[in-house]
């Protein structure tokens, strides 16, 4: 036999929970909305809250992802069987050109190290560099981004550069400790300051959720043809000058578009390039060899 | 008297099994496979199966699971917050509010149950999304993603049907 107070408070409870029944539904919805509102307003707690969400399930996403990749590798396995015999015949010939290519780099480097020399050009900071697991793709509905196994903890900061062996992939967007979010070049609002790489000609790359970003303010003189490199122009001081990121694309009469040299269908292993520059203002350091004089 | 521990045990199972079920679809939809595609379509398990529980079992799935799970997807999936939460709400209120008329009925009216909640669901996401991120977003990976769950109905519900007889009876 229960007590008194016991069924007292049950049937106080009863309306109590009729209650909460009926506006539980409207109060989450008002609860989403909140949450739109709040991350909209860019509140450091929404971020921190995602961060550490991601914190808190990039364990098991990487666990998952170990097999997913053996799983891809079954099938970029069977599609590369089959084009085993296009593709040797490709590579033989791209590597009798890439031969006489090395000969030139190894001229050009010898060459370039003596004239730094002469020239006595300030060496760039050396950059550090982290290799990630992409743990989680979205697949790009609303936003183009990945999810990396690895975050602060691994020495990853914030807007670092993400590439593979192609290319620029994107930059760090949102940092966790064991975790960080990459905010590919696609992405809708993605914007990385970029450069026709024979002509120096200065754009903005923007992305615009397609697969071939936009290529903005490029300068009405420059007619760049389908096929040229772009690179990272370093404007801004975010990313260092050069870094490879796609070509022009064939667009006809329509906006100029760069096709990406990384295949973002396939981000397996990304680097996390941290150049040691100081965001959006480079700071000029003086050597330390002129410091003395 | 208190009941066993593997009676308990089973008991919790049972209710934890169709959140469960969906955040195994979750992870799954984010795991990167490298197959072209597959994470646009990807979306679809977790939204049948939130559909799924609120229209056979929503004792099982309260609008508060449906938020929290829709918060872990925006979480990982980097989707604005609030966003997903909305769109498992929608799927969760259409299925509920609709029950009487889905549970019992032949399979093809909840199918078309499913098809609407989905592209409610889908068109105010994409709408937010967009307001959100401050831009326009092609309507194409949205739509093309409701139209794919709506296809995958048939599939994920017979999953969801064993899990559902075998584990939550």
């Amino acid at each position: 036999m229960r007590e008194p107070g016991y069924r007292m408070a049950k049937r106080l409870a009863l309306p109590l929970r009729g209650f909460a029944h009926r506006f539980v539904y409207p109060l989450l919805v008002l609860g989403a909305f909140a949450l739109m509102i709040l991350g909209k307003a860019d509140l450091l707690l929404i971020e921190r809250m995602r961060a550490t969400m991601a914190d808190a399930l990039a364990p098991i996403l990487s666990f998952m992802s170990e097999p997913a990749a053996r799983v891809a590798d079954v099938i970029e396995t069977g599609r590369e069987l089959i084009r085993l015999r296009d593709e040797n015949a490709q590579l033989r010939r791209e590597n009798e050109r890439l031969r006489q290519w090395q000969v030139v780099a190894n001229k050009l480097e010898q060459e370039n190290v003596q004239l730094r020399d002469l020239a006595r050009v300030i060496a760039e900071p050396p950059a550090s560099m982290v290799s990630a697991r992409v743990v989680a793709d979205a697949g790009g509905i609303f936003v183009h981004s990945v999810l990396i196994g690895a975050g602060a903890k691994a020495g990853i900061g914030k807007g670092n550069a993400v590439m593979t062996s192609e290319g620029l992939a994107g930059r760090v967007a949102t940092l966790g400790d064991r975790s960080a979010r990459v905010l590919l070049l696609t992405d809708l609002n993605s914007r990385i300051p970029v450069m026709i790489e024979t002509t120096r000609e200065r754009a903005m790359l923007a992305g615009d959720n397609s697969h071939q970003p936009r290529l903005l303010y490029l300068p009405s003189t420059a007619h760049p043809n389908a096929g040229e490199r772009i690179v990272t122009s370093g404007d801004g001081g975010s990313f260092p000058p050069g870094l490879p990121v796609g070509v022009v694309a064939d667009s006809g009469d329509g906006p100029m578009r760069v096709l990406p040299f990384v295949d973002f269908n396939r981000l397996e292993f990304v680097r996390v390039i941290d150049f040691k520059l100081e965001g959006p203002v480079v700071q000029t350091e003086v050597p330390r060899g002129r410091e003395r004089r | 008297m208190t009941p066993a521990l593997s009676e308990r045990m089973d008991d919790w199972g049972r209710r934890l099994a169709p959140g469960a079920t969906v955040l195994v679809l979750l992870f799954f939809g984010l795991v990167p496979f490298g197959v072209p595609g597959l994470p646009l379509i990807a979306p679809a398990g977790t939204q049948i199966a939130v559909f799924y529980w609120a229209v056979y079992r929503p004792d099982l799935m309260p609008p508060l699971a449906a938020f929290g799970l829709g918060f872990i997807q925006d979480a990982l999936s980097g989707t604005p917050l609030g966003v997903g939460s909305l769109a498992f709400l929608i799927l969760h209120g259409v299925a509920v509010s609709q029950r009487k008329a889905f549970v019992g009925k032949p399979f093809l009216l909840v199918w078309f149950g499913l098809a609407v909640a989905t592209l409610i669901a889908g068109l105010a996401s994409w709408a937010l999304a967009s307001v959100i991120l401050g831009g326009f977003i092609p309507l194409d990976r949205p739509l093309f993603q409701a139209l794919a769950t709506i296809a995958l109905f048939p599939c994920f519900a017979w999953v969801l049907v064993r899990v559902h007889r075998g584990v939550v009876h």
